[in-house]
């Protein structure tokens, strides 16, 4: 005679079996409007980002029988969605290297700086005022390669430490630390037209 | 005379200062403090060498008032989606993630 399966036997407390189904809608509403923002702020593309979200879900919902609670739900969920933007990136081969010497600090023989004079720098708060600025600084940002453009976006913006922006981007932290300074002093230069005022906000 | 025409005589009067003086660096080794710096990295005898740079070096001085500028507008642009996402929460998507799971 066949042994009856544990979930027949009355009296045993069986799940509905629609209550996977609900936990997953309520995972997917609590967190797919947050989930989208970050795939946007990477990606920069509505369409993608989508596609981004919905793989992390898939992914995600999928790990979910496994997930060991080491972190929360969000933090991981931030983490997978990271990795699917990443992987959307690289397919589309916007994680290149092009050189940014160009934009880098200059010096001269005497390992002496060459700076030109500043004036009084205006306050962040005031630059951001202006919709101009801001599409400004936005357009000299993508003027980075994508390969510093991500260590900015993942460092400054998304609060990954050096060292999890290393396993991210599969680079060492040494890397991680170079990549950012630099993307951090190109824009310097490639802003300064804005920052000096030369420009009309 | 002639490299000291092309590079500028405050160069040339710089590179000499911060060579001969005792815990100074130059504007070379300033650019490699520069991230540990404002990641609050320095250990006391670096930070110390760091600022004495800072306070005697211009160009290190406002090089870097900018460069923490352009950071801060970085940081207020990339933080912000450039398309707006909307309230609502998107129910064709929620449902293709839902459905997609089924198989």
């Amino acid at each position: 005679m066949p042994t009856k399966s544990p979930k027949s036997e009355p009296g045993l407390s069986t799940p509905p079996p629609n209550h996977e189904a609900l936990e997953a809608e309520v995972l997917v509403r609590d967190n797919i409007s947050w989930m989208l923002a970050l795939a946007q702020r990477i990606l920069r593309d509505q369409a993608l980002a989508e596609d981004a979200v919905q793989n992390a879900f898939i992914a995600g919902l999928r790990g979910l029988p496994t997930f060991e609670g080491r972190s929360s739900v969000k933090t991981w969920l931030h983490r997978i969605t990271v990795n699917e933007c990443l992987m959307k990136l690289r397919k589309q081969k916007q994680l290149n290297e092009k050189p940014i010497d160009e934009y880098l600090p200059e010096f001269d023989r005497h390992n002496c700086r060459i700076e030109a004079p500043w004036p009084v720098l205006s306050r962040a708060e005031d630059f951001l005022e202006s919709e101009r600025t801001r599409a400004l600084v936005a357009e000299k940002i993508s003027v980075l390669p994508g390969t510093y453009r991500i260590v900015l976006q993942l460092r400054d913006i998304e609060g990954y430490s050096t060292d999890e922006v290393a396993e991210l981007l599969e680079i060492s932290p040494g890397n991680v630390k170079v990549r950012l300074h630099r993307a951090r002093a190109a824009l310097k230069k490639l802003l300064e037209p804005v920052l000096r005022g030369e420009v009309h906000r | 005379m002639k490299y000291l025409h092309r590079s500028g005589v405050r160069g040339w009067i710089k590179g000499v200062l911060f060579r001969g003086m005792p815990g100074m660096i130059n504007c070379v080794e300033f650019e490699e403090f520069v991230l540990s710096y404002l990641d609050g990295e320095l250990p006391a005898r670096q930070l110390k060498v760091f600022e004495r740079h800072m306070r005697l070096c211009r160009e290190c001085r406002e090089y870097l008032a900018a460069y923490r500028l352009s950071s801060e507008l970085s940081c207020a642009v990339l933080g912000t989606p450039q398309e707006s996402v909307p309230e609502d929460v998107p129910e064709d998507l929620i449902k293709a993630i839902l459905d997609a799971r089924q198989y």
